[in-house]
């Protein structure tokens, strides 16, 4: 390391100690505090009926959010970067709502759309359609608070696409369905695998938003953040370490896939150049 | 682009671009205007002396004052540590810098229940420092300072997040002509790294400062949820509702969404300003170049 410019040491320094006594510690206590209740009671917990269960229903609503998303993410950053229109700008800006909008709030509104005599719940009624308080309600509320995660990491890739390549396979009388597939989709390809795997990553671990439209019905509509809250205030701290534990585990891997896409990502566009 | 560089692509054609966009803008009404219309409607339903009136409950108030001030800690903090933390990875390489670089981006990737949790293992009395704490009689959980660290985990990447790819695009070269000009560090970070981030700095603060006010998940935890004592405003929105109190519950709930659209508008108007300085650059760069 060699840099004429002044504070490597102060700057690391001052990172380094923050993230260790505000990020790293906690997690240190959690993995030492699950790693006290030992292998097979472990095991136990995370087998018992009601985990399996709340893990079930956990992954199955955010692969279901993440669907959708990945559809209405690629949709929203394609008519944002391809098309000028007018309220294109507040449209950019509407993405960013989930963000900045408190999940508890986001709860609380999605219930009363969803609810039997709400804006959706209501016509969804006569149709014998319930969203809030089953588990499409999860599904909707996890949607919700990921919805800017696809679109603002294809946004840039689709930005960045030249245009002559699309116009070579045109001329060469490829057809237009022909040039999305093998000429625009590959390219934005890693970029919309990463911002959905960061989709699913948020949805997994997605509380405020989803304990307001659930109904927090243990193996219906329990989801795994609000069992460990549950064994938490029964004073189970050994299943709630395990529980969580394993949630951060899963958010680790979820953060290695993320990771190693975008390095495969970063790879292909320096072959590229 | 300008519109006349601007050359004919696919999906370019009429009926497309005008399915695509109808169809975003459907989904975007339904799933992003309406459940923020639904919280001003619920809220505003019985007229606004009624709003008012359930605004200004005492415990609604103490939970304003409660997220203001776990705001008024979180955000400078974290706008310190996310500056310190930009200035160390992109204007020095160093070994382990990817690493530091996934680090500061975790608390992203972890749940706030698994946020509040491990806080929990820290300064609860099963914590790793319980017994200290309760020695020394320093109470962190279920107490405000508990609520302020969760509050810092759960918001530490914002600033940072925010200024990074901006200073690693803008490079070092501007800072090491200053060094060669004699200036000091503080100097060069006051009068050249910052302005040149300073709207990406104040959206992060913006976006951190939503975050802290609006976090739920790890602070309704560590918080204990005491009435009028630790519940801050998205816990007292949820005791509202859980009370039945629907109305005063979707009035807290316009605060919060109030700051969120108040957030938003700060980052228009910081793109209208991005965008009206660039044009100025690229004018002038333009002059520049010979027509020919």
């Amino acid at each position: 390391m060699f840099s004429v410019i002044p504070g490597f040491r102060l700057s690391l320094g001052i990172t380094l100690t923050y993230l260790g006594l505000i990020v790293l510690l906690p997690i240190a206590a959690l993995i030492l505090q699950a790693a006290d209740v030992g292998f097979w009671r472990y095991i136990a917990i995370i087998t018992s009926p009601r985990t399996l269960a709340s893990f079930q229903i956990t992954i199955g609503a955010a692969a279901a959010a993440t669907v959708f998303n990945a559809v209405y993410g690629l949709a929203l950053a394609w008519v944002l970067v391809r098309y000028d229109f007018p309220g294109r700008r507040l449209l950019d800006t509407l993405v960013d709502v989930p963000f900045a909008l408190p999940t508890a709030v986001a709860g609380l509104a999605l219930t009363a759309l969803f609810a039997k005599n709400g804006w959706f719940g209501a016509p969804l009624a006569e149709y014998g359609i319930q969203i809030a308080y089953a588990p499409a309600g999860i599904v909707c509320a996890m949607a919700f608070t990921s919805i800017p995660f696809v679109v603002r990491t294809v946004q840039p890739v689709l930005e960045d696409l030249d245009a002559d390549v699309e116009e070579a396979a045109t001329t060469l009388g490829a057809s237009q369905f022909r040039v999305v597939w093998t000429v625009i989709l590959p390219a934005i390809f890693p970029a919309f695998l990463a911002g959905a795997s960061l989709a699913f990553a948020r949805s997994l671990g997605e509380f405020g938003a989803v304990v307001f439209i659930a109904g927090n019905q243990p193996f219906r509509t329990e989801i795994v953040a609000l069992l460990t809250y549950i064994r938490l205030e029964e004073y189970d701290y050994p299943a709630a370490a395990a529980i969580a534990a394993t949630m951060l585990g899963l958010a680790f891997v979820m953060l290695l896939v993320v990771n190693l896409i975008q390095a495969w990502h970063q790879r292909r566009a320096i072959r590229e150049e | 682009m300008s519109p006349t560089a601007r050359r004919r692509r696919v999906g370019d054609g009429p009926r497309t671009r005008f399915v695509l966009i109808t169809l975003v803008l459907v989904v975007t009404a339904f799933a992003v205007i309406a459940p923020l219309a639904v919280i001003f409607s619920e809220a505003m339903g019985r007229g606004v002396l009624a709003y008012a009136e359930s605004l200004v409950r005492p415990d609604t108030l103490h939970a304003i004052g409660l997220t203001l001030f776990t705001a008024l800690i979180c955000v400078p903090v974290n706008v310190g540590f996310g500056i310190a933390a930009a200035w160390c990875v992109t204007k020095f390489s160093f070994p382990g810098r990817g690493l530091l670089l996934a680090l500061i981006e975790l608390p992203f990737s972890i749940s706030p229940i698994v946020a509040g949790v491990a806080y929990l293992f820290v300064y609860g009395a099963q914590g790793l420092l319980g017994p200290w704490l309760e020695a020394a009689d320093i109470k962190i959980m279920f107490a405000i300072p508990g609520i302020v660290l969760a509050s810092l985990f759960v918001t530490a990447p914002f600033v940072a997040r925010e200024i990074i790819p901006l200073m690693m695009a803008q490079g070092r070269d501007e800072e090491e002509a200053a060094v060669t000009l004699g200036a000091s560090g503080w100097r060069i970070l006051r009068t050249v790294t910052l302005p040149n981030v300073r709207f990406a700095l104040i959206y992060g603060a913006a976006l951190c400062n939503a975050r802290v006010m609006g976090e739920f998940g790890a602070v309704s935890v560590v918080s204990g949820n005491i009435r009028g004592q630790t519940s801050t405003m998205p816990l007292q929105i949820e005791l509202l509702y859980q009370d039945s109190q629907v109305a005063a519950a979707f009035a807290a709930a316009t605060v919060l969404a109030g700051v969120a659209l108040l957030t938003l508008v700060v980052k228009l108007i910081i793109e209208r300003l991005d965008s009206a300085r660039e044009t100025a650059q690229g004018a002038e760069s333009a002059l520049n170049v010979p027509t020919p």
